[in-house]
């Protein structure tokens, strides 16, 4: 009898419960700063290491959704220990915003380095990062005179020929909130219906995949973001050989502009480590990290002297819708909506 | 002559008589134990009373069709494939001899250690239009998009095969178990009444499978219905991908969680269905005997078939996208070949194995109070405790973060305003509540098996380790823990390579700085990232390797008489395989 | 078989085991009614009765699985059941035999029997292990398994692990029921030995009479929850308390007659004389208990005539089914070697010392069969 299964099990049990939340607590070190992330981890974290070894401050993160992340700090309230939220689209900034899990912050550093388009009026918000959601087409099968506006692309001609992900994305989410907050719901619900309308096939994938479509002859054209179609470029094999044969084009040039989305940050409301957690803002603005994110990442650079990759150069120069950005955040629902309404998977 | 003796004076009341209460220790602890850990699906419901009309008539009118079709065509489909596959094969390895089957046996159950959603990013990479396997087609053929078939990998067809590759080894699983357990007697009885071994298995060894059967097939629902990243990757909009989008998109909590009330309405229908059925079979076995089960032997084209007809669930399920994964991690050589990497394997292990130990102990606890004291409100409770399995990760994140973080917040105000002090977030962001979480969603994984592993127990058991000394704990120790040291086994394993997948709640409700290799997996893979987060998804596969192989041989030995050092002296066990009655010849 | 029997019936002043006007039952309905026994210590006791009488209830309430609705169970003096508290099983030190027997199958042999004497000394253990393998008859079976063991041979081991750590009581639940006949009365004679041997007080739950006699210094007959009548086997065969224990207990035929006098009974046999079990007055309508050995074939001294319907030999003796003149069926027990055939006439001789009777409609709760 010496199979004791149960006492070994309540043993260990108990040994863990005990010692899960002396694991779990973020050391007491005041000299520090935490972070929710919406940005995934690889895609970060060497940026913060170069923080930690400018700085002496080390950065706790914890990466995640969006939303998620979000809905923690809401519910953590005045105890949670995060200090600065970043997300990775202008709505969810703006929604976290308006649920008052933010504050402001006045930075000379930050307000200089940062064009006041990018960044919330009340100091609650910055970007540090720009990617545009043009058209994308095949070189040899459309001709770019074709193309103008996105609306256009409803037209009958198209049919059968766009390629573009799932209404559940935010990107797109945020196209057609952009959509209404210039053109209006009608005018946005149309536009949808007209997208649906042409669909080569049910959404699906992500934007890779999208731009993958084209270059297999799914599709013609796709909407995607522009880091994907330069991080292919970028890349090695099939995926720069596919990205090679397509085009970007810039639509509403003559109109509103090319949609643009942001990535950006917040300091929370209860930041136990406020100044830490401005210090590090000031740092992602700076513009060695700017470089970072055109060089790695190929997004563009949010600060006007830092130039775009050279990939992202090579798309052209273009003109950029300017409508506010949080307005984004104020139509995502109604987006939705009307992305459910046409059907739009 | 009278029938009845006059009675001695009664002494008096000894001390040592126990007092009746109304909930006896075991099942007020039982009840306690089941309603904390219904406190996230019952924090959820309590969001259904939020009125949500608008958004709701929005839904009705637009998707909620979509929802409803999608997943019930989700559950029928992979309930349909997880049976066709999972019986079978386990029957086939249970009772038949035919090459391969001492490596089918466990190589069978090895889909488990794959998750869903690292299943359908591997196929879809392979399979679709941009994929090398349509390319080559089209290299080798010269036509060109829409000009020749090929299934579409991201549809709702794809995400039945997906699920079910990876979910028939629940099926497969339990219902071996059931087929290694049961009396040679019967199955010999059905001989002599004149059935020949497959009607032997469809009139005898199906039926009483039958609990076990429903068993998996439950299992393999409910993973079905919280499943998120598989129908999110491939578009197919089901409950779990409408909750999401209905929270977050449309900002709407209580909708979501009225359309969560709907999924978990399934659910119960499930979990009804599954007690009826094994209600109306209530089977202890009968026989005492037990002996080596005689295989039949399968010769010819039998055997050929058997053989394909297992290799191709662990072909597909397995093997191919597990060599999928490791040309990407060869190829891949700076994403693992690191401290760091290592780091993600031992908390992912550890984690796990923390998961799995709290999931049993408390799936013994509840379902012993049970068999102990068969009160309906016990019962009710261990009920809804077990829900969680179909309830996505992240409906159930959010559902220990509200009541944690709440409570956090109540004693950090009281102690403030007490003594002045801050005592912070206690719970919230603490591996505590993560294991928490893991242990309302795994519950219903190890209850099932735990229970099941009771059921098989004669009652007699209890009574008669009772009446030679033990108290109920000690009973439980002493005599059914260690016979059903493999169920336990298998519960902890089952858990173990869940927790080890699972990913929405431990993304959002981890501490600072812990990563395991699901989030490492996900992040890479949700962008668009492949290559990349094969070597995790990899790892996750391997680390689950290891227990699923464990549980095979664990189970291979769980039959009764096939374990003790002596055989029966005053009964012939038959050693030689039986023949196929079909012509088949006969080897000793 | 005139012997006074009452004698054996005296119980000693405190029984070992009493159970004073038990009640037992689920969701207020008792299916145990007013239960009392009494047993003294060393002695056998055995409740016989038809499946669902509640005698497997009433055993478990002993063994402390059932509590009590209402009455009183006591063992060796203290109060172990009342309506609001028991005592759990494992601390009455009552040792009980499974009718599956129960044998853990993780553990072997010697481990089974040890596993209620854990915390005996290592060297007490194994000492009593041995002498209960011996007693059993099964030395040198401890390290086998449970499952290597013939039925009779688990039967030994469940036994042997019961009375272990010496139980005050021992209680067995139909223990024979899963063996074939022959191997059923020869362990219960077997049983009956190694309890004696262990001077051990025993309960016994059984529907076979058979059993019950081979076993038991006394017997309660259950019937419907209740407590028929508690008596030693000889009193239940010769001096049935109702219809129902004559008709359960043994072979007979209840024929009609009617009250004459103080000793002598109208029937179709004529006018029977004995001691009545009941003092009825004359004229009193009667059924008279005819037990297949209370008349004999004796073509030379018979006097009533009557025909045989059916035979079956039994070895040792004939059970004759025998038709008198009016029609009415009786069973008679003849010699092996009194080979009548079927449709034979042949002469009855009557050999009642006592008559049972039951006066007629006193008994209506009997089911005759």
């Amino acid at each position: 009898m010496n199979f004791r299964p149960f006492a070994w099990l309540i043993a260990t049990a108990a040994a863990i419960a005990v010692s899960m939340p002396l694991v779990g607590c973020s050391p007491a070190d005041q000299d520090e700063v935490n972070l929710y992330s919406a940005r995934q981890e690889n895609l970060i974290k060497p940026l913060l290491d170069d923080f930690t070894d400018q700085t002496g401050i080390p950065v706790n993160l914890v990466t995640g959704g969006a939303d998620s992340l979000l809905q923690r700090l809401r519910h953590e309230g005045r105890n949670s220990p995060a200090d600065l939220f970043i997300t990775v689209d202008a709505a969810r900034l703006h929604q976290a915003s308006e649920a008052g899990v933010l504050q402001a912050v006045e930075s000379d550093v930050l307000r200089e380095n940062i064009p006041e388009r990018y960044r919330d009026p009340d100091g609650q918000w910055f970007g540090l990062s720009s990617r545009a959601r043009p058209i994308l087409y095949h070189k040899d099968r459309v001709d770019p005179a074709e193309l103008s506006t996105y609306e256009a692309l409803t037209d009958a001609q198209w049919e059968g020929r766009i390629c573009i992900r799932s209404s559940s994305n935010v990107y797109n989410q945020s196209l057609v909130a952009a959509m209404i907050a210039t053109e209006g719901a009608e005018a946005a619900q149309d536009w949808a219906a007209g997208i649906v309308a042409n669909m080569a096939r049910q959404p699906q994938g992500g934007d890779r995949d999208q731009i993958r479509a084209v270059a297999d002859g799914v599709c013609d054209v796709a909407i995607a973001n522009t880091y994907y179609l330069g991080l292919m470029l970028d890349g090695e094999g099939r995926d720069r050989e596919v990205a090679g044969q397509i085009g970007v084009f810039w639509p509403n040039q003559d109109g509103r502009g090319t949609h643009v989305n942001i990535s950006g940050a917040g300091v929370t409301a209860h930041a136990p480590n406020r100044d830490n957690a401005i210090r590090l803002l000031e740092f992602l603005s700076s513009t060695e990290a700017q470089e970072w994110y055109a060089e790695v990442n190929q997004e563009y650079p949010i600060r006007d002297d830092v130039p775009a990759s050279d990939i992202l150069q090579s798309f052209g120069e273009f003109q950029s819708d300017d409508i506010e950005l949080y307005r984004l955040g104020n139509h995502n629902a109604e987006a939705v909506r009307i992305m459910d309404r046409v059907r739009w998977r | 002559m009278t029938a009845q003796t006059t009675n001695p004076p009664a002494t008096p009341a000894n001390p040592a008589v126990r007092q009746r209460l109304p909930f006896s220790p075991w099942s007020a602890v039982a009840i306690v134990v089941a309603l904390t850990l219904a406190l996230p699906i019952l924090v959820i419901f309590g969001h259904v009373f939020i009125p949500a009309g608008e958004v709701w008539t929005h839904l009705r009118e637009t998707v909620l069709a979509d929802y409803v079709v999608n997943s019930l065509a989700l559950l029928i489909g992979v309930g349909i494939g997880v049976l066709v596959i999972g019986v079978p094969v386990a029957w086939l390895v249970s009772v038949c001899e035919f090459p391969g089957r001492s490596i089918f046996q466990w190589a069978l159950m090895l889909p488990l250690a794959m998750p869903a959603y690292i299943i359908a990013y591997t196929y879809t990479g392979m399979l679709d239009f941009s994929g090398p396997v349509q390319s080559l087609i089209r290299e080798l053929t010269g036509l060109g998009y829409g000009e020749y078939y090929f299934p579409e990998i991201r549809s709702l067809g794809g995400a039945m095969a997906m699920l079910t590759l990876v979910l028939y080894p629940y099926v497969y699983l339990l219902s071996r178990a059931a087929f290694l357990e049961q009396s040679v007697c019967v199955l010999e009885v059905s001989r002599t009444l004149g059935a020949g071994p497959f009607g032997g298995f469809r009139r005898v060894a199906l039926p009483l499978a039958r609990p076990a059967i429903i068993a998996g097939l439950t299992l393999a629902l409910m993973e079905v219905l919280a499943d998120y990243g598989t129908v999110a990757y491939f578009g197919v909009s089901t409950f779990t991908t409408g909750i999401f989008r209905t929270w977050y998109a449309l900002g709407d909590p209580a909708a979501a969680a009225q359309l969560a009330a709907v999924l978990l309405t399934f659910v119960f229908v499930l979990i009804v269905l599954e007690r009826w059925s094994r209600a109306k079979a209530r089977f202890h076995h009968t026989s005492r005997r037990y002996s080596t089960l005689p295989r039949y032997q399968l010769r010819g084209w039998k055997a050929t078939a058997a053989f394909l007809g297992c290799l191709f669930p662990v072909l597909l399920g397995f093997l191919l996208p597990a060599l999928q994964l490791g040309l990407w991690t060869v190829q891949t050589t700076e994403q693992w070949m690191n401290p760091a990497f290592g780091r993600l394997v031992f908390n992912s292990f550890w984690l796990a194995i923390a998961a799995a130990v709290i999931a049993v102990v408390l799936a013994l606890v509840l379902a012993y109070a049970r068999r102990m004291e068969g009160g309906r409100f016990t019962a009710a409770a261990v009920r809804v405790a077990g829900m969680g399995y179909a309830v996505p990760g992240i409906v159930i994140a959010i559902g220990v973060m509200i009541p944690f973080a709440a409570f956090d917040n109540a004693l950090d105000g009281f102690m403030r305003d007490t003594f002045g002090v801050s005592t912070g977030l206690l719970l919230s962001g603490t591996l505590f509540a993560l294991l928490f979480a893991y242990a309302v969603r795994f519950l219903a994984v190890s209850l099932q098996t735990v229970e099941a592993g009771l059921g098989k127990i004669q009652p007699s058991m209890d009574d008669a380790a009772r009446s030679l000394g033990m108290r109920p704990l000690q009973t439980l120790t002493r005599v059914h823990l260690p016979i059903m040291r493999g169920t336990l086994l298998t519960a902890l394993l089952l858990v173990f390579v869940d927790v080890l997948k699972e990913l929405p709640a431990t993304l959002i409700l981890r501490p600072f700085d812990f990563n395991t290799l699901a989030v490492r997996a996900f992040e890479l893979a949700s962008d668009e990232r492949l290559a990349e987060s094969s070597s995790a998804a990899l790892a996750i596969v391997l680390v689950g390797l290891v227990p699923v192989i464990l549980l095979s041989v664990t189970i291979g030995r769980s039959r009764p008489g096939q374990q003790g050092p002596t055989r029966a002296a005053d009964e012939e066990s038959p050693q030689k395989p039986l023949a196929m009655p079909a012509g088949t010849t006969n080897t000793p | 078989m005139t012997q006074p029997i009452e004698t054996t019936l005296q119980v000693p002043h405190t029984p070992l085991i009493a159970l004073d006007r038990v009640d037992i039952g689920y969701d207020g309905t008792a299916v145990v009614h007013q239960v009392s026994l009494a047993l003294p210590k060393g002695q056998i006791g055995c409740l016989l009765g038809p499946s669902g009488c509640g005698k497997t209830t009433l055993l478990r309430a002993i063994a402390g699985f059932e509590p009590l609705m209402a009455g009183s169970i006591q063992l060796d003096g203290r109060s172990v059941s009342d309506a609001r508290s028991t005592i759990p099983p494992e601390k009455r030190g009552v040792g009980m035999v499974f009718q599956d027997f129960a044998l853990f199958p993780h553990l072997s042999v010697a481990d089974n029997i040890g596993f209620g004497i854990r915390h005996w000394s290592r060297k007490d253990r194994d000492e009593r292990i041995r002498s209960l393998l011996k007693l059993v008859g099964l030395p040198g079976y401890g390290e086998s398994y449970p499952h290597a063991l013939s039925g009779g041979q688990q039967q030994r081991i469940a036994l042997a692990r019961a009375l272990a750590p010496r139980p005050k009581l021992l209680l067995l639940d139909e223990p024979f029921s899963s063996m074939d006949v022959e191997l059923r009365s020869e362990l219960a004679r077997e049983v009956r030995r190694i309890l004696r041997a262990e001077n051990t007080t025993a309960i016994l739950v059984t529907h076979d009479q058979n059993e019950a006699f081979a076993f038991a210094d006394r017997i309660a007959v259950i019937h419907q929850g209740r407590v028929a009548q508690w008596d030693t086997a000889y009193n239940l065969y010769h001096r049935p308390a109702d219809r129902f224990v004559a008709d359960f207990v043994g072979e007979g035929t209840l024929i009609p007659g009617m009250v004459c006098a103080e000793h002598v009974v109208d029937t179709a046999f004529g006018q029977i004389e004995g001691t009545l079990s009941e003092q009825l007055p004359p004229g009193t309508a009667v059924d008279v208990l005819v037990r297949p050995d209370d008349i004999a074939i004796d073509n030379e001294a018979g006097t009533i005539r009557t025909e045989i319907l059916d035979k079956a030999f039994r070895g040792a003796d004939f059970l004759y089914t025998l038709r008198l003149p009016d029609g009415l069926s009786v069973l008679c027990m003849a010699p092996s070697h009194d080979n009548f055939v079927i449709g034979e006439h042949v002469r009855l001789r009557l050999d009642f010392t006592h008559l049972v009777v039951f006066s007629r409609g006193s008994g209506v709760d009997c089911p005759a069969s």
